[in-house]
């Protein structure tokens, strides 16, 4: 068998800073991760309806422009409405310690902070596949 | 308190952050070829090495222009008066995401970001209010908008009109450069052959109506945050400046009437030496460039005159009161370097929009350099340092090996379609992150001399779900109370002019007037021009 | 479709079940050299598509970073106007090692699509190299794009490019020097002995111009094969293709995992290097050992 992890890398929104949404995606490739990039300006439908063609085993999203807690939520919902619970949704971004314990609570996974290693979240993700 | 200090040696210590080598000592060898009327000259004098004004900072400082922005226009007007009650001397408008986009905050893709980054700017009405009792006949505004542009522009000529301030009184600047969108900051509306086209139209609507404003800054700043070299940032940045001269000539405007009303915008980053080697090289190359390639008559044409901003970029989460710091050495090379305006960085901008007091703080560091360091009492004062001269024509030699590359690939407009420039940066930026990484470089605080228990936390400014209510409530009284008729004729009379060779300027101006929201302006636009998508990266 | 993509054990008895419901699909392939406007072109002609109200499914494939493993599969970001459309399905690959343009499990995929009734189905090759070849073995109409600069270097493309393509796109005709491209393709396509020469068109994949006319020729292109029932040839040879692929891969793990092989095979790369040994001789050795072994296995 030749399993790949596939893993969307998605910029929500309009925040069109996607320096680190780049980075992070060459640094799943060179960890050996498929990495579907979307480009920027997508809408939470957009991301769960490509997550499911793709079949994604993970979604990752960059926000910047603080609007995470509007979209980190809706793309939750959209998961679970369309039965796509077996998605792990993680993220990046300006994330203040309160939001992320509201948005731990919703079920996102690990959400990582500016300046973070990008090797952390390549374990991260390692451990969480069991690779 | 506990700390890991990193005790490995494997750092790059020869060569600069952009990856330029440097050897350990510079001696008069390095700079042999070096002639100074030609290469350097007098301050105010061919090539503007030395600076642009005969007398740069005795004659008159920088302006100090703190880059500012959040919530509604109500909000932010308060903050305005806050700063110029405190000694600054130059307003700047951060606006936020879907302004930015050319989007009405009430438009479903708005959500979430409304006056999160920056203020809310949907009409006429909302610029108004920013603007109330402030002297619009006597601040000079600069304004960070890129693909709406040419609206905003409209709103800020109209708002000033309603306070009885003439065009022709106007002192300002709006950022308006498109190429970089397209290349790095990735706020564009439409294509770039009407982007183009628009953007001729302000350089001539300027120089009949507003003559004393700055229609176009190029912008290297934002350039650089998405992570390009230093040469990266000087020569993109160039070649986009020259793009735009080529243009306006290819539309039958004089050259020397819309040049000089050109500016530029540039990153200040961690390696000192280096950006004053930057900002040195970039004034030397425009001049050269506009005289000999462009044939630039008047002396105002061949100046570059530019805004600086710390990088932001290079602030850090962890111990972010080293950020106070570091932006201090980022604005004192921005000042050796002759910069006209400068916007420092506050502390905490890495979390969320700055607080007053971190505002007053990095108001203060400029304060500082100004008045209590004695490094703006003389011109140039690195100008002939054996390595600040050679590093000075390093960065010039390599933006022209960048400029051999783009005309190959047929001039910049091309070279952004293919994906060039934009692969270049992204590349760079990759390095950048291995080298953090593998702590090549050290990054005081994130990857060497980390406090092992720290918390990060900050008091941060909130921005909560009452600005996007509120604007939402204005725009739609707005709508209620307008006259609508009205409004879909200037819009019908607007999407006329995009199909013709008309002026757009003037057809925006009634729509703003009429009260019709910059989404809708920006709609009628689109339907005519089509939008923008990136090419592919990877 | 993961599972076939990893060449599952599944996989095979899901192909085994679905495989009789295929085969109503137009299968369209895409290839050309890189930043082309494949992409591009992929988007608008499914828009098009779907305004003749047919359904369908693209397969897009970048290639696999040969260091990592690993890949970035970026096409999509050109076709985001798709996103939401519920007729259409986009599928990403990487080549995960296979040369050629297109992945190993590319027909497989094609399949699965057929099978959940998708009208049309538009493969896009990978942009590396000049121009990526394999693509036409499972397509019923291929296309190959290329762009006016190409002008100088089509002389010198790829053997076999004018033989593949059914028709040719130059793209980016906004640009100078479309017109001379198209004469160029033409009068080389003159020289050969063709059945049908192909048709070349010209578009604008950012505007959309030329699309509907190459979506017109794409209709024609298949009526052509059904008319002279040409089709049957293709799917023959297609097909052939697919049992030859899957046997030689039977026959490669065989040869390959056996002990005795890799034994012998490193003796033999020993001996080669030290100039006892031609590599043809070795392969000679090789087949007789399998050839020996084969009824045990
Ligand atoms: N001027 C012009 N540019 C075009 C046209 N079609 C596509 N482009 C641009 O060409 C670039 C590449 O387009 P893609 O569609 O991604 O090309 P591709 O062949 O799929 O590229 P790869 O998959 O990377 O090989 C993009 O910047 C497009 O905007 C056209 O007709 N005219
Ligand atoms: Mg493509």
């Amino acid at each position: 068998m030749d399993k790949k992890l596939r893993i969307l890398v998605a910029k929500p929104g309009l925040d069109g800073h996607d320096r680190g949404a780049k980075v992070v995606a060459r640094a799943l490739r060179d960890a050996g991760f498929e990495v579907i990039y979307t480009g920027l300006h997508q809408t939470p439908d957009m991301i769960v309806a490509t997550a499911i063609q793709e079949d994604v085993n993970a979604v990752g999203l960059s926000i910047l422009s603080g609007a995470h807690m509007t979209i980190f939520p809706n793309v939750m919902k959209l998961l679970k409405k369309k039965k796509a619970v077996d998605i792990l949704l993680f993220g990046g971004g300006i994330i203040p310690d309160e939001d992320k314990k509201a948005l731990y609570k919703l079920g996102v996974g690990k959400l990582f902070g500016p300046g973070t290693d990008t090797a952390e979240i390549v374990a991260y993700l390692k451990k969480y596949f069991k690779l | 308190m506990k700390q890991k200090i990193n005790k490995e040696n494997n750092r790059i210590n020869d060569a600069t952050i952009s990856g330029i080598p440097v050897k350990i000592i510079y001696v008069p060898d390095d700079i042999k070829d070096l002639n100074y009327d030609r290469d350097l000259g007098m301050p105010g004098q061919y090539p503007y090495t030395r600076g642009v004004r005969q007398t740069m900072y005795r004659g008159r400082l920088w302006t100090m222009r703190q880059f500012s922005g959040f919530g509604t226009a109500k909000d932010t007007n308060k903050r305005y008066k806050f700063l110029l009650a405190h000694g600054e001397t130059g307003l700047s408008v951060a606006f936020d995401f879907p302004t930015l986009y050319g989007r009405d905050s009430d438009e479903e893709i708005s959500a979430g970001e409304v006056g999160k980054c920056g203020v809310a700017i949907s009409s006429l009405a909302d610029m108004e209010t920013l603007f109330d009792g402030i002297p619009m006949a006597e601040v000079s505004t600069s304004m960070t908008i890129n693909g709406p542009a040419s609206v905003i522009w409209a709103f800020y000529i109209a708002a000033a009109e309603k306070q009885g301030v003439k065009s022709k009184q106007l002192r300002g600047t709006i950022q308006n450069d498109i190429l970089k969108e397209y290349i790095a900051q990735k706020s564009w509306l439409f294509p770039p052959k009407p982007s183009m086209r628009i953007i001729t139209d302000i350089m001539e609507f300027a120089a009949q109506h507003v003559p004393q404003w700055n229609t176009i800054s190029i912008s290297g700043y934002h350039i650089r945050e998405a992570g390009s070299t230093a040469v990266q940032e000087l020569a993109f940045t160039l070649k986009d400046g020259l793009t735009y001269v080529e243009e306006g000539i290819k539309a039958g405007l004089d050259v020397d009437v819309f040049a000089p009303r050109l500016s530029y915008f540039f990153n200040s980053h961690l390696d000192f030496f280096e950006e004053i080697a930057k900002y040195r090289a970039a004034r030397r190359i425009w001049a050269r460039e506009m005289k000999n390639t462009y044939k630039a008559k008047k002396p105002e044409s061949l100046l570059l005159r530019f805004h600086t901003q710390t990088a932001g970029c290079t602030l850090t989460a962890q111990q972010p009161e080293n950020n106070i710091v570091r932006t201090a050495f980022q604005g004192l090379a921005a000042v050796l370097g002759g910069t006209q305006s400068l916007h420092t960085n506050s502390m905490d901008e890495t979390w969320a929009l700055p607080t007053e007091k971190a505002v007053l703080i990095a108001l203060r560091t400029q304060q500082l350099i100004a008045y209590e360091t004695g490094v703006a009492n003389v011109i140039d004062p690195l100008g002939g340092s054996y390595y600040v001269e050679s590093l000075t024509n390093k960065m010039e030699q390599e933006a022209y090996n960048y400029f051999k590359k783009i005309d190959k690939m047929g001039g910049m407009i091309k070279a952004i379609e293919n994906g060039y420039p934009q692969r270049e940066i992204a590349n760079a930026a990759y390095n950048y992150q291995k080298q953090v990484e593998q702590k090549k470089r050290t990054f005081v605080g994130v990857n060497d001399f980390i406090l092992a228990d720290e918390k990060l936390e900050m008091p941060i400014l909130k921005i909560d779900h009452r600005v996007s209510e509120e604007q939402n409530k204005r725009i739609q009284t707005l709508r209620k109370k307008r006259n609508n008729a009205q409004v879909a004729k200037v819009l019908k009379e607007l999407k006329r002019v995009c199909q013709t060779k008309e002026n757009v300027m003037y057809p925006i101006l009634k729509a703003v007037k009429a009260y019709a929201t910059l989404g809708e302006i920006c709609a009628a636009m689109k339907e005519i021009f089509g939008v923008y998508k990136e090419p592919p990266m990877f | 479709m993961t599972l076939i993509e990893n060449n599952d054990h599944k996989a095979k008895s899901i192909l085994n079940t679905l495989y009789p419901r295929t085969g109503n699909a137009w299968r369209i392939g895409i290839t050309g050299p890189p930043g082309a406007g494949k992409s591009t072109l992929v988007e608008k002609l499914a828009m098009e598509c779907v305004k003749h109200n047919l359904s369908v499914g693209i397969v897009c494939i970048d290639p696999t970073s040969p260091f990592s493993g690993g890949a970035i599969l970026g096409d999509r970001v050109r076709m985001s106007s798709l996103f939401l459309d519920p007729k259409v399905f986009i599928r990403s690959m990487a080549t995960r090692g296979s040369l050629g343009g297109i992945a190993k499990a590319t027909k497989q995929m094609c399949d699965l699509l057929d099978a959940f009734k998708k009208d049309i189905i538009i493969i896009e090759t990978i942009g590396v190299g000049q121009v990526e070849l394999d693509v036409a073995g499972i397509a019923f109409t291929t296309i190959v794009v290329l762009v006016p600069e190409a002008g100088d270097s089509i002389q010198t493309m790829k053997a076999g490019l004018m033989e593949i393509a059914d028709i040719f796109v130059v793209n980016k005709s906004d640009r100078d020097g479309a017109d001379k491209m198209v004469m160029e393709i033409q009068s080389i396509l003159e020289m050969k002995d063709f059945d049908r020469i192909p048709v070349v068109l010209k578009t604008i994949g950012t505007e959309g111009k030329g699309v509907t006319d190459l979506y017109k020729s794409i209709l024609e292109h298949k009526d052509y094969l059904k008319v002279t029932n040409k089709i049957k040839q293709r799917m023959q040879s297609t097909i052939q293709t697919e049992i030859t692929e899957i046997v030689q891969e039977h026959i490669d793990k065989q040869v390959w995992r056996n002990p005795k092989i890799k034994l012998a095979l490193n003796r033999f790369i020993d001996n080669i290097i030290n100039g006892r040994q031609t590599p043809y001789h070795a392969a000679d050795k090789i087949y007789a050992i399998w050839k020996k072994l084969g009824r045990k296995i």
